[in-house]
């Protein structure tokens, strides 16, 4: 029976009605003040307009990993660091191994000579 | 507020330990050492075995560790066994052909063994978060080892479509798992999903079905399953060849494992939706992949769409769905992996200076220059072809008959009827090399100890299994008994 895919239609429709209203709220409230600076469409400090394909330093991805990896290390010690005393030495461990793996990825990426800017 | 910690024990994901902790340890030693080392391969090999004998330690366990997240069954272990004997076969045959492109780094090893971690987690897999898990951590390792070969551009071009569009196929699989999440009222562990999809059927029927879709999206991509298929040939051709052979056979079982248990465990209730359009993908899959491969010249490209071909065989067991049908998922996937890592070995001797010899006309003569080579190549494409006494006929057997035992006549015949179809592709080769004179020197053909001995132990054993499946087809049928509605 088609009628039964209603709550799916539902749902899709309530996916788009809610991007836009978030685009017509942006729009709608947001200060319209502008700046040569604010203007220029910017992505990740690099000016996008030009040729594609000009080259830049593959350091550019190692870092951004890095920053990935610990920043998801240091998102599962804070939960950790609220019951650390709950799960006590078991929490412990478990996070010393969670630690460890990510020490392995440090030690490996700077044998392999990944962190000389030179 | 008091936490209760679950009670687990490390011994049920022992074998998972173990590789990974060999890997670590690799990649600690590669990175911290200098020199070239030449003993990663021996060492992979060493903790494979160690896993093997882990699992066999396992043996008859039925049960469920890790707050209901893990398996720990007969199911599991076979294909533990499966994928440990796939990623053997794979590094025995990789150590020249690295050395070949001056890539034998440890990284390689490494990377196997993290690749059959996740494809463990995925064979046992209670949860579909674990599923999901178990798939990310094997397609990240198998991502990166389809372009090991960073200066080749057809390496790079397959780990880049092979990344983007199996990201596409991850998301797919994720979001079929959110609306299972909310059509089963919030769980997501296989075992109760059955009851609780069931009971609530009336409700949100339509939003299980569409979970349904979407999972079948984001495994038929991994099985690579007609029509998601399309990346298969490009990142078979381009991948290195040891690697091709990897993706085909463990990517392929660790993916049917998960589809299996899924649709087995979780959606018995719901056959009459889910066979229709298994049958079809199965019929279409199998119809591409067969038809396709009488066109190639590439002896890659060719076992690529073989390699579709054979995974809609496998879909015709599952859309069977009874205990005959799941045994034959097993046995297919031990036998495609022996006879097919087999012919890759065959592809990587001859192919030779970088891969220069690749084209099917290379096989021209061969039977002349080197008997041996020739004679284990046809066993693999009588195999594939599903010619008697090799495993791959009585897999195929063991397929049709239970597609008929389940009432799938039809599907039957057009199984058979694509086999037939596959025999020309398959033969074309032993005719070249048996019939055609060569059509230049081929050349001298190292024979590496550790290549040979894969291909001569893989075409052994695939006459062997072929002769006397009784023996595998009884620890089959032993661990699929875990599913209680097949």
């Amino acid at each position: 029976m088609l009628i039964n895919y209603v709550p799916v239609l539902l749902y899709m429709g309530i996916v788009v009605g809610l991007i836009g209203s978030i685009v017509l709220l942006s729009e709608l409230l947001g200060k319209k003040r502008h700046t040569p600076q604010k203007d220029i469409p910017y992505e990740c400090g690099m000016d996008p307009i030009g040729d594609a394909r000009y080259r830049y330093t593959v350091r550019f991805y190692v870092i951004a990993m890095f920053f990935i990896v610990f920043d998801i290390e240091a998102i599962f010690l804070y939960p950790w660091g609220v019951i650390f005393k709950d799960l006590g030495w078991f929490g412990f461990a478990e996070m010393a191994i969670f630690v460890f793996v990510l020490v392995v990825g440090l030690a490996y990426v700077w044998g392999k000579g990944a962190l000389e800017w030179e | 507020m008091t936490l209760t910690i679950p009670t687990f024990s490390l011994i049920s994901i022992g074998p998972w330990l173990t590789l990974a902790l060999g890997a670590i340890l690799i990649l600690l030693v590669d990175a911290l050492s200098k020199g070239r080392k030449t003993y990663f391969p021996y060492f992979s090999l060493a903790v494979l075995a160690l896993a093997a004998f882990q699992t066999i330690d396992l043996w008859g366990a039925q049960s469920t560790d890790f707050a209901r997240m893990v398996y720990v069954d007969n199911f599991a272990f076979l294909f533990y066994l499966i994928l440990i004997l796939g990623a053997a076969l794979t590094i025995l045959l990789s150590r020249p052909y690295l050395e070949e492109w001056g890539k034998d780094m440890g990284e390689y090893y490494a990377l196997i063994l993290f690749a059959t971690v996740g494809m463990m987690m995925m064979a046992a897999s209670a949860h579909m978060i674990m599923i999901f898990l178990g798939l990310e951590v094997m397609s990240i390792a198998v991502y990166v080892l389809a372009g090991f070969f960073r200066e080749d551009a057809r390496s790079n071009e397959a780990a880049l479509k092979y990344l983007v569009l199996g990201a596409f196929a991850s998301a797919f699989l994720l979001f079929g798992m959110a609306f299972l999440y909310g059509a089963a009222g919030g769980s997501l562990y296989l075992d109760e999903l059955a009851k609780r999809l069931t009971d609530a059927a009336t409700l949100t029927k339509p939003l299980t079905l569409l979970a349904i879709a979407l999972l079948v999206v984001g495994f038929g991509f991994k099985v690579a399953a007609v029509p998601f298929h399309m990346w298969t040939p490009d990142v078979y051709e381009g991948a290195p060849t040891s690697i091709t052979a990897y993706m085909a056979v463990a990517v392929k079982a660790a993916a049917f494992a998960a589809f299996a248990r899924v649709f087995f465990l979780a959606f018995p209730a719901f056959h009459v939706n889910w066979h229709m359009l298994l049958w079809v993908l199965a019929v279409a899959t199998m119809t591409l992949g067969n038809v396709v491969a009488i066109a190639q010249t590439n002896i890659k490209r060719m076992l690529a769409y073989s390699s579709i071909a054979h995974a809609g065989y496998i879909l015709v067991a599952l859309v069977a769905a009874n205990q005959l049908g799941a045994v034959s998922i097993l046995y297919y996937l031990l036998a495609y992996t022996l006879m097919n890592i087999g012919a890759f070995g065959v592809v990587i001797l001859v192919a030779r200076k970088k891969d220069s010899y690749l084209n099917i006309y290379d096989y021209s003569g061969l039977a002349y220059q080197h008997p041996g080579l020739a004679a284990g190549m046809a066993v693999f494409m009588f195999a594939l072809a599903g010619m008697p006494p090799t495993a791959g006929f009585v897999g195929k057997f063991y397929i049709f008959s239970a597609a008929v035992q389940a009432g799938y006549i039809w599907l039957a015949i057009l199984g058979v009827m694509n086999s037939l179809v596959s025999v020309y592709y398959y033969l074309r080769i032993t005719v070249l090399m048996y019939m055609r004179p060569a059509e230049a020197d081929l050349g001298p053909i190292a024979f590496t100890p550790a290549v040979t001995a894969c291909v001569i132990a893989t075409a052994v054993a695939t006459v062997l299994v072929g002769i006397f499946p009784g023996w595998f087809y009884d620890l089959a049928m032993n661990s699929v008994k875990i599913f209680p509605s097949l």
